[in-house]
């Protein structure tokens, strides 16, 4: 094959190697995939936690413990969003293993995925949390709802909508980053391709490839969210019930566009 | 005479260098319908957050049945339940249909059983005039619908007060007079409310009693007759000479 054109070349890699580029893909969409769940989850967490209001004056205990705890939240978003994920994947992976800890690859890789995206998705829903009015915790603390009762029932179902975006970011960007992992010897895409190049030198028809597949994830990632979006803002209709002034209801109003 | 639902005593509250309530002290008895008047910046509103807790106050007690609400955290919880709000800028629930605004405190905080939950939302919808718009997003209503709404959502958790901040001054003028005709009959029906507003003509038709405040303190408490035909106080005389003049 020593004299076989580029398109053989690709040709050759697809037939033979489709397999362990599928295996590769389907790696890093599962790392990608779990990191940016759980990492939603903990930013959602997170956010919740960083913006219980400050106790009042004269309850030390409480506003000790309220300080301690957003101290050592910051202390993880800063640390996490200011160092490499790559740096990161080493420091956990090694260090796990120097303290006698053998994690199997690809739970360290999901595990430093989730923690990453943690650290990145508090800032989003934090500022998520922090766009939706004043009027809104106001009308909710009015009628005697709690902290939590607040979040869950008013003000994370529309702040999960506007952070939606920054959101599937989040998860597109995972996708790509996952590749940092190969340092680790995960075998998400990158490493995979890496191996299938290293049998025959031949690295710039592997790694076509695997753009293509990075960019075919990518893209359908980002269309089906954009749907998902879509659907998420509701219907535009709705109908207007028979009351006793007015018996016949059922009239249907739409919003014009 | 009855006693006391609301009693405040010696209240101040102060942003940073600027003192807006200073020595507040007055009471709201049970049924009574209290107007509070007087300029922009004069402490109304804050009081009226004050009194529902959205605001610390520096000093001072707030008594409810004769329990100081401030110094108690467990009074204090159940005490936000007993008090509804009604706010400038109505402040629905913008996830939540007409409906669900009404049924998600009572389910959450009162754990009232849904069925339960909807026939009393269901009612003072219908009190309000609502009642067709159940399905109906906030941003798919008027201003006027939505501050009914409000009310209806204040109700539904059957409190012991209502206090109204402004609840027409975010209005269009036409959308003024649905709401106030709302506010007006449940004056009429023995509901105990605290109401801060503009509307001169409202206060003084409505009110059992009118306190005019100024300067973050209250200058005159008295029957709307005489706060608005023989006000004793010169201060007083001039807000409503400025203020009719300007209706």
């Amino acid at each position: 094959m020593a004299d076989a054109s580029f398109f053989e070349w690709v040709g050759y890699f697809i037939t033979n190697y489709w397999p362990q580029f599928l295996n590769g893909a389907g790696v890093t969409l599962l790392i990608a995939i779990t990191g940016t769940i759980i990492g939603s989850l903990i930013g959602l967490i997170i956010g919740i936690i960083r913006t219980i209001p400050k106790p009042k004056k004269g309850k030390t205990l409480k506003r000790f413990f309220h300080k301690f705890v957003n101290v050592i939240l910051s202390c993880y978003i800063e640390i996490f969003r200011g160092t490499p994920m790559i740096v990161q994947a080493m420091v956990i992976f090694y260090g796990c293993a120097f303290a006698g800890l053998y994690l199997p690859r690809t739970t360290a890789a999901i595990f430093i995925v989730s923690i990453n995206t943690g650290a990145y998705m508090a800032e989003i829903v934090r500022g998520g949390i922090l766009s939706i009015d004043k009027g809104q915790f106001e009308a909710a603390q009015s009628l005697g709802m709690t902290h939590w009762q607040t979040m869950t029932s008013v003000v994370l179902p529309q702040a999960i909508r506007n952070i939606l975006p920054a959101t599937g970011n989040e998860f597109v960007i995972n996708i790509k980053d996952t590749s940092v992992l190969n340092v680790i010897s995960v075998s998400e895409l990158f490493f995979t391709s890496q191996t299938i190049a290293g049998i025959s030198f031949q690295y710039f028809p592997v790694f076509l490839i695997t753009c293509v597949l990075y960019f075919i994830m990518t893209f359908t990632v980002t269309r089906i969210l954009r749907f998902a979006e879509k659907r998420m803002a509701g219907k535009d209709t709705y109908t207007i019930h028979a009351s006793s002034t007015m018996p016949k209801g059922q009239l249907k109003v739409t919003k014009e566009h | 005479m009855e006693s006391p639902v609301i009693q405040i005593r010696h209240l101040q509250k102060s942003f940073g260098e600027n003192a807006v309530l200073r020595d507040i002290n007055f009471d709201v008895t049970k049924g009574e319908v209290v107007c509070i008047i007087g300029a922009s910046g004069s402490g109304k509103s804050t009081l009226l957050r004050c009194i529902n807790l959205l605001e610390t106050a520096d000093a001072g007690e707030i008594l409810y049945h004769g329990q100081n609400i401030l110094d108690d955290q467990v009074v204090a919880s159940s005490y936000r339940t007993k008090i509804g709000m009604v706010f400038q800028q109505f402040n629905l629930f913008n996830n939540l249909s007409v409906l669900e605004n009404c049924i998600v405190g009572q389910r959450k905080v009162l754990k009232r059983s849904p069925e339960e939950a909807k026939q009393i939302a269901l009612k003072y919808l219908r009190l309000v005039g609502m009642e067709q718009y159940i399905d109906a997003r906030p941003a798919q209503i008027s201003g006027g619908q939505k501050q009914r709404v409000a009310i209806a959502r204040a109700l539904s958790m059957e409190p012991e007060a209502i206090l109204f901040d402004e609840p027409t001054s975010a209005l269009d003028p036409e959308m003024v007079g649905e709401v106030l005709s709302v506010i007006k009959n449940l004056a009429h029906s023995g509901l105990t409310m605290l109401v801060v507003t503009h509307e001169m003509s409202f206060a003084a038709e409505v009110s059992d009693r009118v306190v005019f405040m100024d300067q973050g303190i209250i200058v005159e408490d008295d029957t709307p007759d005489v706060i608005f035909n023989h006000p004793t106080h010169e201060r007083t005389r001039a807000f409503l000479k400025r203020t009719l003049r300007r209706d």
